[in-house]
C-alpha cells in the first residue's frame, strides 16, 4: 500500500471514530441526567404519593427508552472500533485501556442492562419498592460506566502510572492509572454536563407545554424542579469547568493555547478573546474582541500572568486551533446562557409571572439540545485539543491506525453515514411524537396499580387499561 | 492454574454465554419470516424485548475480555474481520432499535418488523462466517488483501449453520414462552432445524478434523478419542430427544390436548446443551489458538499485572450478574402475554 493511500486510510478512520463517537455521546449526555431525575421522582412520589411526581416518572420513561436503546446499539460499535480502525492502538495500550473497560462492562454495562428490563417492563410484576430500587440502579449504572470510561479516556489525556516496556504500556500503579490528574474534573465536569442536558430537556418540553396551554399542573411542576436545578447545577458546572481548565493549563498547555487563541511562545498580560478568527497559517488572530489581561487573572490569579502559547511546539505539534477555539467558546457561551435562565427563572419567581411570561418559556423552549451541543462542543475541546497525540505526548493518532484498505473503510464509513442520519432523524420523529402525546392521564395513572403481583389480576386489569387507553386514542 | 489459562476459558465462557443468550433472541429474529400476523410479530418481540439488552451485553464483555487480556489478539482479529464486524454491527444496530420503535409506529410498523428480521439474520451470518473464517485460518495478509478472502465455500456453510442454529435456539425459546398455534409452528420449525443443525455440525467437525494433522491426531491419536467420544454421543442423544419432544409439542396440537410443562421446558434446554457440546468439541480442536496456527493464547497475553488487576473484578461480578441476570429472567417467567405491559 502506497503513503498516500495509507494516510488516506488512517484519515478516514479517524473521520469514522470521530462520527460515531459523537452520535454515541449524544444518548448517554440525556440517559444519564434523564435517569438519575426518574428515579428522583419515583423516589418521591414513594415519599409523598403526589401523583405528579408519578406522571413524571411515566412519562419520561418512554422517551428514555428510545435514548437508551440508541445509546446502547451505538456504543457497542464503540467497543470494536478501537479493534477495528486502531488495531496498533489497542495493541499498545490494552494492557492499561481493556481492563478498565472490563471493569467498566462488569460493573456498569451489565447492571444498567438487568436492572433495565425490570425498569420499563416490570411495572406490574414487581412491588413499588423494588420498582423504585430498579430505576436507581439503572441511574447508578449509568455513573459507574461514566467513571470508567472517563478515566479510561482522562488517563489518554494525562497518562500516568504506567511504564513503557518493548514500546508497550503496562501498569505500575492502577491507583494512578484510574485516579490520573485530570479525571477528577473531567468526571464531575461530565456528570454535570449529563445532569444539565436532561435538566434543560425537561425544562424545555415543560416550558412548550405551558406555552401550548397544555398539562398546566405537570408543565409547572416540570419547569419549576427544572429551574430549581439549573440554579445550582449552572454555576456550578461553571465552577468546575474553570478548575478544569488551570488543570488543562498544568498538563496540556499546548492544547490550553488553542483554546485561548494564544500564539507567542510565551505571552504575559494575556487578553480574553471574547470573539477572534484564529489562523493557523499567519500564526495569528483576526477581528479580536478582548478584554486586555482577564486570560492572565483567570488562569494564572495574576493581570501580568505569563502564559505559554503554540508558538512554543512546531506546527507538526498543534491541534486544530480555530476547531478548539469556537468549540470551547460554544460550551462556556452556552454555559453561561443556562447561567442567566437559572437567575432570570429565579426572578421571575419571586415576581409570581414565571408560569405567564412568554418570551421566557419561549427562550426555555429553545433550549431543549443546548446541552447535547455543550457537551460535543465540549468534547470537540477535549478530543481534537488533544491532537496530534492519541496518549498525550507518548503516542501519535496517525501513528497507529489499522492499516486497511482506504475503500473498505470508506465502505464501512459510508454506512455508518447512511444508517446513523437514518436513526438519528428517525429518533427525532419519535421523541417528538411522545411529547405531542403528553403525559399519562392522573385518573389513569391512579387506577394503574403498580406492583399488584397476582398475575391473573395484574393480566385483567391491564388488559382493560390498554383497551381504554386505544379507545381514548382513537378520538 | 495459569492465570492466562484462566482468561484464556473466562473468554471461552463470555462467547458460550453470548451464543447460547443472544442466540434465542437473534433466532427469532431469524424466523420472524415464517410468521406471518401482526398479532404473532408483536408476540415474538414482546418476548424478548425485555432480553435482549442484557444478552448483547455478553458481546461487548467478550470484546473487552479479549481487549484487555489478549490485546495482541483483540487488535489482530477485529482489524482482519473488519467488513464482517462492520456489517454485523450494522445488523445489531437495526434490530437493536426496532424494540423500540416497532411498538411505537403505526405506519412504518413493517419497515421495522423488517429491519428486525434482516439485521437479526445479517448478524448471525456475519458472526458464522467469522467462525468459519476463524476455524479455517485467516490468511496473514488478509487485512491488506481483498475482503472476499474471508468467504470461502466453508465459511458460507458455517454461516448458514450458525443462522440454524440461532433459529433452532429461537424456536426452543417460542416453545418454552408461546401458546397455541405460535408454540405449534415453532415445534413444527424446529423439527425441520434440528435436521439442518445436526446434519451442519458433522459436516463442520470432520472438515475440521480432516483439514489439520494436529486436530486429527487430537481426537483420533490415541486413549483420548476415548475421553472425546462421549461429545458427539451426546449431542446426538440431545438431538433425538429433542426432535421427539418438539413431536410432541406439535402432535399435542393436533389431539387439542394440553402439553406438560416439562414437555415445552426441556426442548430448549437440549437445544443449549447440542451449542454446549458444539462448543466444547470446538475447543478441543483449535486449543491453544485464538487464531489458529497462527497466535496461541499465551503469545497474545497481556502482562500479568493487567490480569491480576481483573480477577477481584471477574470472580465477584460475574457470579452477582448471573445470580440477577437469574432473577430478572425470573420476574418475567412463565407464557409472554399479549398486552402491552410495563412503561
Ligand atoms: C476511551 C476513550 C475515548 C473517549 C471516552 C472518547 N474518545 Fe474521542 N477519541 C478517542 C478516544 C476516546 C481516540 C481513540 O483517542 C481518538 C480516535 C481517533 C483519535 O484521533 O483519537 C478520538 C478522537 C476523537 C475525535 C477526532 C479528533 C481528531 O481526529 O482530530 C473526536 C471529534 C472525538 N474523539 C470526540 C469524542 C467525543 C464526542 C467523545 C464523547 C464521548 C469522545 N471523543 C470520547
Ligand atoms: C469512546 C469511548 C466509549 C466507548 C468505547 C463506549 C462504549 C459503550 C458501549 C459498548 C455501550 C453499550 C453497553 C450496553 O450494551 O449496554 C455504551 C453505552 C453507554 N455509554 Fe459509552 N462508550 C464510550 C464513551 C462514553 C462516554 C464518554 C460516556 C459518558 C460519560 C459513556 C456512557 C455510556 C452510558 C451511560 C451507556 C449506557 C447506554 C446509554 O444510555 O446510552 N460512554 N458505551
Ligand atoms: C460555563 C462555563 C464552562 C467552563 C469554564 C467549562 C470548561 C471546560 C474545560 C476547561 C474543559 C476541558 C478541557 C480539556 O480537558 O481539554 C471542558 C470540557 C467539557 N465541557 Fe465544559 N465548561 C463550561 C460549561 C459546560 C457546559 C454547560 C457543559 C454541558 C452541559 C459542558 C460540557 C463539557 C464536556 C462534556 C466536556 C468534555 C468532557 C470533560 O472534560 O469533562 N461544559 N469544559
Amino acid at each position: 500500500m502506497d503513503i498516500d493511500s495509507a494516510q488516506l486510510s488512517a484519515i478516514l478512520s479517524r473521520i469514522q471514530f470521530a462520527f460515531t463517537v459523537s452520535f454515541h455521546i449524544i444518548f448517554p449526555s440525556i440517559t444519564i441526567g434523564l435517569a438519575t431525575l426518574i428515579a428522583v421522582w419515583e423516589g418521591l412520589w414513594l415519599k409523598t404519593r403526589n401523583p405528579v411526581y408519578l406522571q413524571l416518572a411515566k412519562f419520561w420513561i418512554k422517551p428514555f427508552a428510545i435514548t437508551f436503546g440508541m445509546g446502547v446499539v451505538s456504543g457497542i460499535v464503540l467497543s470494536y472500533e478501537f479493534g477495528t480502525n486502531f488495531s496498533k492502538f489497542s495493541e499498545l495500550t490494552g494492557a492499561v485501556l481493556g481492563p478498565l473497560m472490563a471493569y467498566e462492562v462488569l460493573t456498569a454495562f451489565f447492571l444498567e442492562a438487568g436492572f433495565l428490563g425490570v425498569m420499563l417492563f416490570g411495572w406490574q410484576r414487581v412491588s413499588e419498592r423494588m420498582h423504585f430500587f430498579a430505576s436507581c440502579t439503572v441511574a447508578v449504572g449509568t455513573w459507574i460506566s461514566a467513571f470508567w470510561i472517563i478515566a479510561a479516556n482522562s488517563w489518554m489525556q494525562t497518562p500516568a502510572g504506567h511504564k513503557i516496556v518493548n514500546g508497550r504500556f503496562e501498569v505500575e500503579s492502577w491507583f494512578a492509572v484510574i485516579f490520573n490528574p485530570s479525571m477528577p474534573y473531567r468526571l464531575s465536569h461530565m456528570l454535570l454536563a449529563t445532569m444539565l442536558t436532561a435538566t434543560f430537556v425537561v425544562m424545555a418540553t415543560s416550558a412548550w407545554y405551558l406555552l401550548k396551554q397544555q398539562h398546566q399542573t405537570f408543565a409547572r411542576k416540570g419547569l419549576s424542579m427544572t429551574l430549581w436545578l439549573a440554579l445550582v447545577l449552572a454555576p456550578l458546572q461553571a465552577l468546575v469547568g474553570d478548575f478544569h481548565g488551570l488543570n488543562v493549563k498544568e498538563h496540556q498547555p499546548v492544547k490550553l493555547a488553542a483554546m485561548e487563541g494564544i500564539w507567542p511562545a510565551r505571552e504575559a498580560n494575556v487578553p480574553y478573546l471574547l470573539f477572534a478568527i484564529p489562523d493557523p497559517e499567519q500564526e495569528k488572530n483576526h477581528f479580536e474582541v478582548k478584554i486586555p489581561g482577564l486570560a492572565s487573572l483567570l488562569l494564572t490569579h495574576d493581570w501580568q500572568g505569563e502564559l505559554q502559547g503554540l508558538q512554543s511546539v512546531p506546527k507538526a505539534d498543534r491541534p486544530n486551533v480555530p476547531l478548539v477555539f469556537f468549540s470551547f467558546r460554544l460550551m462556556v457561551g452556552l454555559g453561561l446562557l443556562m447561567i442567566f435562565i437559572a437567575v432570570a427563572g429565579l426572578w421571575l419567581r419571586k415576581r409570581g409571572t414565571l408560569y405567564q411570561s412568554r418570551w421566557f418559556l419561549r427562550l426555555c423552549s429553545v433550549m431543549a439540545p443546548s446541552g447535547v451541543i455543550a457537551v460535543l462542543a465540549g468534547w470537540y475541546v477535549v478530543e481534537v485539543g488533544r491532537q496530534p497525540w492519541l496518549v498525550q505526548g507518548l503516542v501519535r493518532t496517525m501513528d497507529v491506525v489499522s492499516p486497511l484498505p482506504a475503500e473498505r473503510v470508506t465502505l464501512s464509513l459510508s454506512l455508518f453515514v447512511l444508517t446513523y442520519s437514518l436513526l438519528f432523524g428517525v429518533y427525532l420523529y419519535f421523541f417528538r411524537k411522545l411529547i405531542k402525546k403528553g403525559p399519562p392521564e392522573l385518573a389513569d395513572l391512579q387506577q394503574l396499580k403498580v406492583g399488584v403481583k397476582a398475575s391473573g389480576y395484574a393480566v385483567a386489569f391491564t388488559k382493560n387499561l390498554a383497551d381504554e387507553t386505544q379507545h381514548k386514542g382513537a378520538h | 492454574m495459569d492465570i492466562s489459562l484462566f482468561y484464556f476459558l473466562l473468554l471461552g465462557f463470555a462467547i458460550l454465554m453470548y451464543v447460547l443468550l443472544d442466540g434465542f433472541d437473534l433466532g427469532i429474529g431469524i424466523l420472524y419470516p415464517w410468521f406471518n400476523s401482526d398479532a404473532e410479530h408483536d408476540h415474538l418481540m414482546r418476548s424478548i424485548s425485555h432480553v435482549w439488552d442484557g444478552n448483547e451485553t455478553w458481546l461487548v464483555f467478550g470484546g473487552v475480555i479479549l481487549f484487555g487480556a489478549f490485546p495482541t489478539a483483540y487488535a489482530q482479529l477485529l482489524s482482519t474481520l473488519y467488513l464482517p464486524i462492520m456489517l454485523m454491527l450494522i445488523g445489531l444496530i437495526f434490530r437493536g432499535v426496532a424494540f423500540e420503535y416497532r411498538f411505537k409506529s403505526h405506519s412504518s410498523k413493517i419497515w421495522w418488523s423488517r429491519a428486525f428480521a434482516i439485521g437479526s439474520t445479517l448478524a448471525a451470518f456475519c458472526q458464522g462466517l467469522m467462525l468459519g473464517a476463524v476455524v479455517q485460518g485467516v490468511p496473514s495478509d488478509a487485512i491488506q488483501g481483498s475482503s472476499l478472502q474471508l468467504v470461502t465455500p466453508f465459511s458460507l456453510f458455517t454461516a448458514v449453520a450458525v443462522v440454524a442454529g440461532y433459529a433452532l435456539l429461537g424456536c426452543a425459546y417460542l416453545v418454552m414462552k408461546s401458546r397455541g398455534d405460535i408454540q405449534h409452528k415453532a415445534a413444527q420449525r424446529g423439527r425441520v432445524l434440528v435436521w439442518v443443525v445436526m446434519l451442519a455440525m458433522a459436516l463442520v467437525s470432520l472438515f475440521t478434523v480432516l483439514s489439520d494433522d494436529l486436530i486429527w491426531q487430537r481426537w483420533f491419536g490415541g486413549w483420548q478419542t476415548l475421553w472425546l467420544l462421549p461429545l458427539p454421543l451426546l449431542a446426538l442423544a440431545a438431538a433425538r430427544l429433542l426432535y421427539r419432544d418438539l413431536g410432541r409439542v406439535r402432535k399435542s396440537h393436533h389431539n387439542k390436548e394440553q402439553v406438560t410443562e416439562k414437555h415445552e421446558d426441556r426442548p430448549f434446554w437440549l437445544a443449549v446443551s447440542l451449542f454446549v457440546l458444539a462448543f466444547a468439541g470446538l475447543l478441543v480442536s483449535l486449543f491453544p489458538y485464538l487464531l489458529p496456527r497462527q497466535l496461541s493464547y499465551q503469545q497474545a497475553v497481556a502482562p500479568e499485572h493487567s490480569l491480576w488487576f481483573m480477577l477481584p473484578g471477574v470472580l465477584i461480578f460475574v457470579p452477582l450478574i448471573l445470580a440477577y441476570t437469574l432473577w430478572g429472567y425470573r420476574i418475567f417467567a412463565g407464557k409472554v402475554e399479549d398486552f402491552e405491559e410495563g412503561y
